[in-house]
């Protein structure tokens, strides 16, 4: 099936006053319809600037270099306002990491959520009714599984508790979801319990609707219970992608191997040695590979040549390393 | 047992806080010891008291009743009169390194600062000396280190910095709150490494307090769960992770994001996660767990569980495992 969204050869820098920090560097993404796909990576890897860069919403210094984001046969970078805000608000929503500051403190949640519905263009302008917003208000809060939707729409956030603000948060990106939730660490900010609720709610709600689901997280359990395929991401590159059992029972590329390894396990095997170094400086980010100066394998041509995201042996399965793209 | 072989023992400690919206208890009658060079994990959810337990521990709360007790001596007086020699048997390592570093001090004078407050350099040389040593200890070269400012170094690097300056004065206890949670999984492992390193050299005891199980699993010699201000399960790791009993254990459990499917294995399958934690403001009267569980029975809403044993070290406090 042809890809509905595609992104291509996208690098992107942040000017600031020290230089400027070259992030994205050649971002190479595709997601299907009907898709469950993770990005994991650790942070200052370039996860939400990605997304933000999809969405239009990347902060005022970013430079967009080089690349292409296609969505559903639209090229996004350099299109209208307008046609992005229409693209935008039938197509395209996104789920914020913490569920307090994607909320206005000043508002009740109906009124929030009021807006959403009435400026989705699902109903004709004069027959919106304060009673129709209210309706269908009660209605995405209950898909939410929210105990006492009454209550809480009369709420302010502050009134809420954190796993009931992210799941104000997903009924309001759902109530106009059409085609691609965008999760941004929905979970990170919540309780272990709590977190387990959500998402297994997120994963019904996506299946439920059809929608594909772009899962952003650092937290590798994460991402194993709920997508499909995988993107793992290192300073600014797509350095692996997978089936998500695959990645997880055989990794390829070494950071990927680290990472899974550094990860304490419920079995109680111990520690690893974790990964040197930390993640490079992006004014002035190591040349070729930019693992190589935390890789135990660099060769000479790590640090020459950046490697391509290409596949390697069995389906589906691609990595950007030189080990093994051998020329 | 005898007493006299637990570092810490803490017996019925209490924290309430007084607030505009009622009294929060943050502890509520907590009993647990510390045995010297193990490792004793504190497991919770935000807001379960295992914070604050480490805070009463080192002394930056009073205690609202209940004793601490240190090589049998008593710690539970007012915190700001709690005396400065046995002050230096404790330290701790704070959650968030990039605030709990003062930004405008080298790394030299925020390792060495315990060091100064107690006395414990007689010379300036013997205090840079030792300050090398320290820096040594914690894997980071001293030479490198020792004149930067901590805006310039890493998250991990950083949290190495918070642990040289906790074993500084040569503490028997240190308290560990979260010490990897604001760091990375591949930082994450390297900075255990070390713990676990210093604990051996120097015959340290931890008191580890996460809300990551896994961690704990690898950590640990023995565990204690709370649940709003109170402790529901305590066990060797070992018999915790084979045989968890407490309902409110199984469901922490049931929940955790696993990577491999031997680890699924452990997770109990009869329980998944519902409800949301109470206020601690107004707890709910009987078991505290009572309106997540699943089991819950008449006793469990009017009479609070006392503790069980179900097998050697391993106490649970549930009207179901009573019966």
């Amino acid at each position: 099936m042809e890809p509905f969204l595609e992104v291509k050869g996208l690098f992107v820098g942040f000017k600031t006053y020290m230089g400027k920090l070259k992030v994205l560097n050649g971002v190479d993404f595709r997601a299907r319809q009907g898709e469950k796909v993770g990005i994991v990576g650790e942070s200052g890897c370039g996860k939400t600037t990605t997304m933000k860069a999809i969405l239009g919403i990347l902060a005022s210094n970013a430079i967009i270099d080089e690349g292409e984001i296609r969505f559903r046969g639209h090229e996004l970078l350099g299109i209208s306002k307008k046609g992005l805000n229409e693209i935008r608000r039938r197509n395209l929503t996104m789920i914020f990491q913490d569920p307090t500051a994607a909320l206005n403190p000043v508002f009740k949640i109906e009124s929030m959520l009021g807006d959403v519905i009435r400026y989705s263009g699902n109903f004709e302008r004069e027959k919106v009714t304060k009673k129709l917003l209210r309706e269908k208000s009660l209605d995405a809060l209950k898909e939410v599984s929210l105990p006492d939707p009454e209550r809480v729409l009369d709420s302010y956030p502050f009134q809420l508790s954190g796993g009931m603000r992210q799941r104000v948060c997903i009924a309001m990106s759902l109530a106009t979801a059409k085609d691609l939730l965008i999760a941004d660490e929905p979970t990170t900010n919540l309780d272990v319990t709590i977190q387990d609720q959500v998402l297994r709610l997120m994963k019904n709600l996506v299946d439920k609707k059809n929608l594909s689901i772009i899962l952003i997280s650092h937290a590798l359990g994460t991402i194993r219970n709920t997508v499909d395929t995988v993107y793992v991401m290192y300073a600014g590159n797509m350095i692996e992608f997978s089936e998500t059992r695959r990645l997880f029972s055989s990794p390829l590329h070494p950071y990927t191997e680290g990472l899974l390894k550094s990860v304490p396990k419920l079995t109680g095997a111990g520690f690893s040695e974790g990964i040197e170094g930390r993640i490079p400086d992006y004014i002035t980010p190591p040349p070729g590979c930019r693992f190589n100066p935390r890789c135990k394998y660099a060769m000479e041509i790590c640090r020459k040549e950046s490697p391509r995201l290409l596949k390697v042996g069995a389906d589906n399965h691609e990595v950007a390393c030189w080990l093994y793209n051998k020329r | 047992m005898d007493k006299n072989e637990d570092l810490l023992v803490v017996e019925n400690l209490t924290k309430h806080f007084k607030t505009s919206f009622g009294v929060v208890r943050a502890i509520d009658e907590i009993n647990f010891t510390v045995k010297p060079g193990e490792t004793f994990g504190l497991v919770g959810e935000s807001g379960s008291g295992k914070s604050t337990t480490g805070y009463v521990v080192m002394g930056i709360y009073t205690p609202t009743s209940g004793r601490i007790l240190f090589k049998g001596k008593d710690l539970s007086m007012h915190a700001k009169k709690r005396p400065k020699s046995l002050k230096k048997n404790l330290a701790i390592v704070f959650q968030d390194p990039a605030s709990s570093l003062n930004p405008t001090k080298t790394i030299k004078d925020v390792v060495g600062q315990p060091l100064r407050i107690q006395g414990l350099a007689k010379s300036p040389e013997e205090y840079d000396k030792r300050v090398s040593e320290l820096l040594d200890a914690v894997e980071l070269p001293p030479e490198d280190f020792k004149n930067r400012r901590p805006r310039d170094l890493g998250g991990g690097e950083r949290q190495a910095v918070a642990i040289a300056r906790a074993i500084a004065t040569n503490p028997a206890l240190i308290v560990l709150d979260e010490p990897t949670s604001a760091l990375d999984v591949s930082i994450q492992a390297k900075i255990m490494k070390v713990l676990m390193k210093l604990q051996r050299e120097l015959n340290l005891s931890y008191l580890f307090i996460t809300h990551d199980l896994s961690l704990m699993r690898n950590v640990s010699s023995r565990v204690a769960i709370m649940y709003l201000a109170q402790i529901v399960e305590s066990a060797p790791t070992a018999d915790f992770f084979r045989n968890p009993v407490h309902p409110y254990t199984k469901m922490l459990l049931s929940s955790i994001p696993v990577l491999t499917d031997e680890e699924e294995k452990l997770k109990p399958k009869e329980m998944t996660s519902r409800g949301e934690v109470p206020s601690a403001i107004n707890p709910p009267p009987g078991c505290r767990f009572h309106p997540r569980c699943p089991f819950a029975e008449e006793t469990c809403r009017s009479k609070q569980p006392t503790f069980v044993t179900v097998e050697p070290e391993h106490q649970v406090a549930c009207h179901l495992v009573a019966k």
